[in-house]
């Protein structure tokens, strides 16, 4: 016995084909009734610019770096994403937080250099599992094209979300409803 | 107005007919290529062309367009003279068929009765299959011509399939000129017109007769001269530009004419089902029954085009040696068998 994964398999029949089924026009004219039924059907259809497709709750789309509720920056430079990470996307330099910087970083290490190779990524989303300052998130729209190679690798300032202090509206877009869920607002 | 003997009413009757005609296979096989894409859409649950206008009716224009500014390239190593007449033949005798059709009953202008037809000529099926046969010509030029291998392979296949069907097509044909007794393509729908249609004596035939009408118009499952899988395109992959859209043009023409065909043959031509055409002219006037019986042609043709697309969409391409055996193993005795029968029911019925 087979594993049976459908209800909807056949059994092969190999019996030589009789009269009627030599001619061929019986069951050419069940495939043209089977089109034809398709031709009614409700279309799947989702007219891109006007409609979008909704995306599922757990997609993995583009990288954001997350800023906390006073606009920090959250990262800390740890590396944690860039070891967790297979496809080796992700590169940084650390720096030292000096004084009066205290509202831009949140700790006293934060990434002078965030990079990550969008060629490389495969939305795997181990570095938002990594990452234990909340710093990494994968947001829901996808890897814009581009003409060069160079264009892929994002700086931080493609990563970094604008600032919730200065800029909410476009701290909340940036947000999406993912990072919202994660917490659980 | 009779000037040198000549009758210029009669000439200018007919330019402006043939003018009509001409526009009218342009216009439909325009908007065929909109109807493939929808039909193709609508089998496939999805929605087709709807950018370009209103459910994107302009879409033929885009394309047209995009044709037109496409760069024209004829390969170096081609025969130049021959690389452009192919395309303008197929598209020549695409539209020379329409010469014969009747396409609507008599209109009356003043006291002239002006047949919708540009030629009413006694042999005019004969004079289609001429034409018909000329085809083939086309596909071979356009395949010869391009020096290419994968070109001259997929219209040597065009024009073994052309030959081949055109054999069975005949054959399948002169039933339904042993009923009538005349090769007058007017006389056949007259006949029609006064009893009943072909199709209810010739079923057989029909259904041999709509496969090879696919067969020579390179209509899926039949479209191996244009394989795209196994020859990248066949006989016009050197093609760009208009030159290709010709020939994709001609396509549609063909499929237009053998739709139009097929329902004059078959199908009672351009008769009105159920409705008496002379009773209702006292009615309304012979001009606008005429209007009719001309739309419930093209109701009809456009039907069979639609068939043709249906086709299309549910079954895939033969291989070339099951086309080869259908058309000269199956086709060809069926059509004999179904020629001989009708034969000797008619020679039954007379006696
Ligand atoms: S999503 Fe996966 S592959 Fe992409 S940067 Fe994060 S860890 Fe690397
Ligand atoms: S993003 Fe998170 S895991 Fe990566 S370096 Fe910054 S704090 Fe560490």
């Amino acid at each position: 016995m087979s594993v049976q994964l459908t209800n909807r398999s056949k059994p092969v029949d190999r019996r030589p084909m009789n009269w009627v089924e030599r001619l061929y026009l019986v069951n050419i004219f069940k495939g043209m009734a089977i089109t034809l039924k398709h031709f009614f059907k409700k279309k799947a259809t989702i007219k891109y610019p006007e409609e979008t497709r909704p995306f599922s709750k757990v997609f993995r789309g583009l990288h954001i770096l997350n800023r906390d509720e006073e606009g920090r920056e959250r990262c800390t430079a740890c590396g944690l994403c860039a070891v967790a990470c297979p496809a080796e996307a992700i590169t940084m330099e650390a720096a030292e937080r000096q004084e009066g910087e205290e509202q831009l970083y949140r700790e006293e290490k934060y990434a002078a250099k965030y990079e990550i190779n969008m060629l490389r990524c495969i939305f795997c989303g181990y570095c938002e599992e990594a990452c234990p300052k909340d710093a990494i998130y994968l947001s829901q729209t996808f890897t814009p094209a581009n003409y060069q190679r160079k264009g892929f690798i994002y700086k931080k300032e493609d990563l970094l979300i604008p600032n919730p202090v200065t800029d909410p509206e476009g701290y909340q877009k940036a947000l999406g409803t993912i990072s919202r869920e994660k917490e659980g607002v | 107005m009779y000037l040198l003997a000549i009758d210029w009413i009669f000439i200018i009757e007919k330019l402006v007919l043939i003018a009509g005609i001409v526009t009218l296979s342009m216009v439909v096989a325009m908007y065929a290529t909109y109807g493939e894409r929808k039909v193709a859409a609508f089998i496939q649950d999805r929605i087709g062309p709807n950018r370009a206008g209103p459910f994107g009716l302009l879409q033929p224009l885009a394309d047209g367009g995009k044709l037109f500014f496409k760069e024209e390239i004829i390969p170096l190593a081609s025969s130049k003279f021959l690389f452009i007449l192919g395309p303008l033949l197929a598209m020549v005798t695409a539209l020379l068929t329409s010469a014969v059709i009747p396409w609507g009953a008599n209109m009356s202008i003043g006291d002239r009765v002006v047949p919708l037809q540009v030629a009413d000529v006694n042999i005019g099926i004969l004079y289609v299959f001429g034409v018909v046969s000329l085809g083939v010509y086309g596909i071979m030029l356009g395949g010869w011509a391009s020096n290419n291998k994968f070109s001259l392979l997929a219209a040597i296949r065009g024009a073994s399939q052309m030959v081949s069907y055109e054999l069975a097509m005949g054959l399948s044909l002169i039933a339904v000129l042993m009923l009538t007794g005349s090769l007058q393509m007017s006389v056949i729908v007259g006949e029609q017109y006064n009893s009943v249609w072909n199709i209810v004596y010739q079923p057989i035939g029909f259904i041999i007769f709509f496969i090879c009408a696919l067969a020579e118009t390179n209509r899926t499952p039949f479209d191996l001269p244009e394989a795209e899988n196994e020859l990248n395109f066949g006989y016009h992959q050197e093609y760009s530009s208009m030159k290709l859209g010709f020939y994709l043009f001609a396509e549609y023409i063909n499929m237009f004419i053998s739709g139009v065909i097929m329902a004059t043959l078959y199908f009672g031509g351009y008769d009105i089902p159920f409705v008496n055409e002379a009773r209702l002219a006292t009615h309304i006037g012979e001009n606008w029954v005429a209007l009719l019986t001309f739309l419930t042609l093209m109701a009809k043709a456009l039907f069979f085009v639609f068939v043709f697309m249906w086709i299309r969409w549910t079954i895939p391409r033969f291989r070339f040696d099951q086309l080869m055996r259908l058309g000269w193993k199956r086709l060809i005795p069926l059509a004999l068998a179904n020629m001989i029968i009708t034969a000797l029911v008619i020679l039954w019925l007379k006696k």
